[in-house]
């Protein structure tokens, strides 16, 4: 329940499919039929080539930090009792990036390049948020 | 095509005091900055038959008309979101201007960003856990310090930036601010050793590197060409001035080294007929200090990954080749949305800055990431 006091996902029809796959612990993407490409977040069209052709894949859950911060000062009261607050970018292996909190890590010890792999937070009945640790 | 070419310019600007605490409301302000741009350039109220706004401000076009006694306005605009509207008004002002809608158009902000509610802590936001920010808010992703941070590691990691080049960056700033009486930070200099030691909010970046909330006003005044040549002021024309809007990127997708300067340099000095090399001075949307450095790059000033060398060899200090934010910017003078940025590079080009750059003819300013420019000459 760490992320109580950050906004939850408020899912809409453009990604409530990821959203129950997530609390299936199945991390999906959008993938356009037409360019091939991955994307996320979920949209009603590719923001490639605009194709409505879409599918829904599985995604291997694995990747690397492409670039992190460290929040250290409570700007929000959400931050108060989380800090030092990690929150990294991550370059999946298909191509698409992700924000995310790596979990069971010092955030000290994030380092850009660092392979992750994917694991499965559940913050409410509705929501399972997806999240990373180190491999 | 460019057709604004040098038909409007600028022939007003104004401020208020800017404050942590103005102890006022934004009407009021918006109201003393407005008479201030409006006697500056040698017009009455009664001159002015246009009004541009940023969206987020809380006084509207109507009741900025009645404070100033103006009872019928031909022609307003506004424009969104926050940091990316300053530029594309002056755009909207002189399109407006240009082609017979108005005469002369006042473009103004006035916000209370320091004693009411403040940017940087996350608490205004329009799509809390909804949409796109479904997929970065639940992470802790909730101001816009924490991107920049995110954007600059990449940016430290790829070309080996340092936290010393933005160091540079703020220090150059606060230098400028000293300089100018006008800025919050005027008297209070700093080192680097005082940066290096200051508080860590979003590794890497500093409270220094943070736009300095502040209360306050600006506005200026958009006329003809014409009409300027005859007015009080050396006339400021707009040679050129992009209103421009990036598709959704960054964050969780692609993007994190793609901002939009890059995209707009060519139609924008091309515009206005010239190249990088011919501008003298420079008024970049500084919310956070990382920024002059990719936006050196992306605007052509220097190569790709040689942003954090050419601010630390001090190349964009008051009287080194290409000043930057020359009253301090939101760094150091005072968070006004880019307002601010156009109103010290229309006194550089009237040759009257505290920081006064010798002969300056072609000024550049920019507004958040990627959403319009300005050319401006004298």
């Amino acid at each position: 329940m760490t992320t109580a006091n950050f906004p939850l996902p408020i899912p809409n029809l453009d990604n409530q499919v990821f959203w129950d796959n997530c609390r299936e612990h199945r991390l999906v993407l959008r993938r356009c039929n037409d360019c091939q490409e991955s994307f996320h977040p979920p949209k009603p069209t590719c923001p490639l080539c605009s194709s409505e052709n879409l599918e829904w894949v599985a995604s291997e859950g694995k990747g690397k930090v492409y670039t992190y911060t460290i929040t250290r000062q409570p700007v929000n009261p959400a931050f108060r009792e989380r800090l030092p607050w990690g929150i990294v970018d991550v370059e999946l292996t298909e191509g698409v990036h992700m924000i995310s909190n790596l979990v069971d890590l010092d955030p000290e010890q994030i380092e850009i390049g660092m392979d992750v792999e994917v694991v499965f937070e559940r913050v409410s009945e509705e929501i399972t948020l997806p999240k990373f640790r180190a491999v | 095509m460019n057709t604004l070419k040098d038909r409007c310019a600028i022939v007003g600007v104004g401020e208020t005091k800017y404050t942590r605490d103005s102890g006022r409301t934004e009407l009021s302000m918006a109201v003393e900055a407005a008479k201030n741009a409006i006697a500056d350039a040698g017009l009455t109220t009664a001159d002015i038959d246009g009004m541009v706004r940023f969206t987020a401000d809380s006084t509207s076009h109507s009741e900025l008309a009645a404070g100033l006694g103006i009872p019928w306005l031909r022609y307003y605009s506004e424009l969104g979101p926050l940091g990316g509207a300053a530029c594309g008004l002056v755009a909207q002002a002189a399109l407006a201007v240009s082609h017979g809608m108005a005469n002369n158009v006042l473009v103004f902000r006035s916000v209370n960003g320091r004693s009411g509610q403040r940017y940087g802590s996350g608490v205004v936001t329009t799509r809390r856990g909804q949409k796109g920010s479904a997929f970065t808010e639940p992470y802790g992703l909730l101001v816009p310090g924490q991107s920049s941070a995110l954007r600059i590691r990449r940016h430290m990691h790829e070309f080996g930036t340092t936290v010393r080049q933005l160091g540079a960056v703020c220090v150059t700033f606060r230098k400028h601010a000293c300089m100018n009486p006008r800025a919050i930070m005027h008297g209070r200099p700093i080192t680097l050793e005082d940066y290096e030691t200051s508080k860590m909010f979003f590794d890497p970046l500093r409270i220094f590197d943070c736009a300095l909330e502040a209360d306050g006003a600006c506005a200026f005044v958009v006329s003809s060409a014409e009409a300027a040549a005859d007015m009080k002021q050396p006339p400021v024309l707009i040679s050129n001035a992009t209103q421009c809007m990036p598709a959704e990127q960054g964050r969780s997708e692609r993007g994190w080294d793609d901002s939009g300067g890059a995209r707009m340099a060519p139609e924008l000095f091309g515009g206005a007929g010239i190249t990088p090399q011919d501008i003298d001075v420079i008024g970049f949307y500084d919310h956070f200090s990382p920024v002059i450095i990719t936006k050196l790059e992306d605007y052509g000033f220097c190569p790709r990954g040689e942003g954090g060398p050419f601010v630390e060899e001090g190349r964009i200090e008051a009287g080194a080749e290409l000043p930057v934010n020359t009253s301090g910017g939101h760094l150091s003078e005072a968070y006004m949305q880019g307002m601010n940025q156009i109103i010290e590079v229309v006194r550089q080009l009237r040759h009257r800055s505290y920081a006064q750059v010798e002969d300056a003819e072609f000024g550049l300013v920019d507004s958040g990431d990627g959403s319009g420019a300005l050319v401006l000459r004298r």
